[in-house]
């Protein structure tokens, strides 16, 4: 579950020093009062103009950022009184892409994609055969060792998406996924995010594509200039509702149906992957 | 692109023409995740580190031997005492030397030979020394070689044991004139331990120093790969696995630098080893500090090297380099959540 309470950011506002999270000098707050809540296996869209504070939301949900008031509840753990100890357990529970991508440049594809199992202490012998299926599936099997400068934008982003998704987290926080992907491959990757979150776990995309809201209806978080918007009541909390009825906010209504044939066959594929590693 | 494991990725043509050397390309990569290599490669820090090196090795070699020497100032010199017995009564001087050797503390007594005694004034008197004997009758000479205890009371309060050492040894042979080499052999002692003391406080401030130079490195280190390590804290590394990486790089930089440093040691101690043992050659006849060198002066032994600051300085290097890295990065890791 994600629960934020009364949230507000502020970069560099705690004295404690010149730390990589706490850059700048004293800024106006970057978000303001967030209060909702997000259930477990829930599926929520974060939309709002650039500058309006949805990374910082995101950062705030992938634990590398605390928030300046307010408390942050991730998977069950209150971010501002939890040791850093049980932080760093908890962000590997959680998989993040990147606007930026934000791959390591030092190591290959593959090693970008095995690092957060390397973390996790897993086995060569599991780990080797787990990260070439899924890289095989983003359709990157001849790159596995080429360096992310030797890749374009959008291999770039598929090694991303992989390696937020290796581990299997419980929470997964994309942001602008699609940023660098052409029509198809974003289908590939709403497919993907889909599915994982049909096997249970919760999702947050940050987005402009239109075209995938209107594939996927789901709640909306919309921010602008750092508080949430729109209809009061039923916005903020869209996911309390458990039957996922659209927010007010999305956009008009789906078509009709399930993901078209080319979405599902890899959605099909990637819940094999997930039994097979199981 | 260039090695796809042939297991994992059998498809693709170019695996089959990968090359060992290709082949140990990915593995190598993933052991440094954050490309340390590079960034924590300059130079400097095993160069800064090596002359550290240097300084400690030597300053912990002469603290060493001004530590030896004190030793065997004190079990040498400090234990000898001179007694003059006046010409006219060198009749006596057998008797006297039986009384003084029974004295408890008295280890030895030896007559000196007068004709050593003639030797030594020759340089003086030139060869009229010898029919000078009834010109100026030289006094007879007995040395005294004290017991260790009596020794070390000598060294701890010259000045008082002196005095009571000569009105002892007057008492057990009236007419005779002591002196005991103890009130300089003190001194000589007292600078030995000061000298000492120098060595240590050179070695701690180089240590520091060696310390701050690790540490300006992995801050720039950590400067340089700041996002790598934003992204592997993101992933859920622990702090204790991002500083080990810093840790082991600056570790062994830092040893490498104290092997050059105490390898470049080597030749030095060896020219003052040298340069010691010859003066010890050329002045000894027979009483010489280091029988082994005046021995052999020419034969310099590699044992007699001072092995264990040689060997403890790259160690400590490497604790150095290890300790501040662990510290450096744990520190600044404490700002992130």
């Amino acid at each position: 579950m994600l629960r934020f309470t009364g949230v507000g950011l502020r970069y560099g506002a705690p004295a404690r020093g010149s730390g990589p999270g706490f850059a700048g000098g004293a800024a106006p707050e970057t978000l303001r009062d967030l209060t909702f809540t997000l259930s477990e296996g829930s599926f929520t869209w974060l939309l709002g103009p650039s500058g309006a504070g949805k990374t910082s939301v995101l950062r705030l949900m992938q634990c590398v950022l605390r928030p300046t008031r307010g408390e942050v509840e991730v998977l069950g753990v209150a971010v501002s009184r939890a040791r850093r100890r049980d932080l760093a357990l908890l962000r590997r529970r959680i998989g993040a892409v990147h606007q930026d991508f934000r791959l390591l440049p030092h190591l290959s594809a593959f090693d970008n994609v095995a690092l957060p199992l390397r973390l996790a202490g897993r086995s060569e012998s599991v780990l080797r055969a787990e990260v070439a299926e899924l890289l095989a599936w983003v359709g990157l099997a001849g790159k596995q060792h080429a360096l992310p400068a030797e890749l374009s934008g959008g291999e770039q982003q598929r090694v991303a998406i992989a390696r937020a998704v290796i581990a299997r987290p419980a929470l997964l926080v994309a942001d602008e996924p699609t940023g660098n992907l052409d029509a198809a491959q974003a289908r590939r990757l709403l497919a993907l995010l889909i599915e994982l979150n049909r096997i249970g776990t919760t999702v947050v995309v940050a987005t402009h594509n239109e075209e995938l809201l209107l594939r996927h209806p789901a709640p909306v978080l919309r921010l602008e200039a750092g508080r949430l918007v729109g209809a009061a009541g039923a916005e903020p909390r869209p996911a309390e509702a458990p039957g996922g009825e659209p927010g007010r906010d999305a956009p008009a209504p789906a078509p009709a149906g399930a993901p078209p044939d080319d979405a599902r066959a890899p959605a099909a594929r990637v819940s094999g992957f997930r039994h097979a590693g199981a | 692109m260039r090695d796809p494991d042939p297991v994992t990725a059998p498809a693709a043509p170019a695996a089959r023409r990968a090359t060992p050397w290709r082949r140990r390309r990915g593995p190598r990569r993933s052991r440094d995740p954050l490309g340390l290599r590079r960034a924590l490669a300059d130079r400097l820090l095993p160069g800064l580190v090596a002359a550290m090196a240097l300084l400690a090795t030597l300053a912990a070699a002469g603290g060493d031997a001004a530590a030896g020497l004190a030793a065997r100032w004190q079990a040498g010199a400090a234990a000898a005492v001179t007694v003059q017995l006046p010409p006219a009564r060198a009749d006596a001087a057998e008797t006297v030397r039986a009384a003084l050797a029974a004295l408890p503390d008295v280890a030895a007594a030896r007559v000196v030979d007068p004709a050593r005694l003639q030797a030594l004034l020759r340089p003086w008197l030139g060869e009229a020394a010898a029919g000078m004997q009834t010109v100026l009758p030289l006094p007879v000479l007995i040395e005294l070689h004290l017991t260790p205890e009596a020794a070390a009371r000598l060294a701890r309060a010259p000045a008082a044991e002196a005095a009571a050492l000569a009105e002892r040894l007057g008492t057990a042979a009236p007419g005779i004139e002591v002196e005991a080499h103890g009130l300089w052999v003190a001194r000589l002692a007292r600078l030995a331990a000061a000298v000492r003391g120098v060595a240590l406080a050179v070695l701690a401030l180089v240590a520091g120093v060696a310390a701050a130079a690790v540490g300006v490195a992995v801050r720039a280190g950590l400067a340089a790969r700041r996002d790598s390590v934003l992204v592997v804290h993101g992933l859920g590394a622990g702090d204790g696995w991002i500083a080990a990486q810093f840790a082991r790089r600056a570790a062994r930089l830092a040893a490498a630098g104290g092997l050059l440093g105490a390898a470049a040691a080597v030749p030095v101690l060896m020219l003052l080893r040298g340069l010691g043992a010859s003066l010890l050659a050329a002045d000894g006849d027979g009483d010489a500090a280091v029988p082994g060198l005046a021995a052999a002066p020419g034969m310099l032994a590699v044992a007699d090297l001072p092995w264990l600051p040689l060997l403890a300085v790259p160690a400590l290097a490497w604790a150095i380099g290890w300790t501040t890295a662990q510290i450096t990065v744990r520190r600044w890791l404490r700002t992130l959540p």
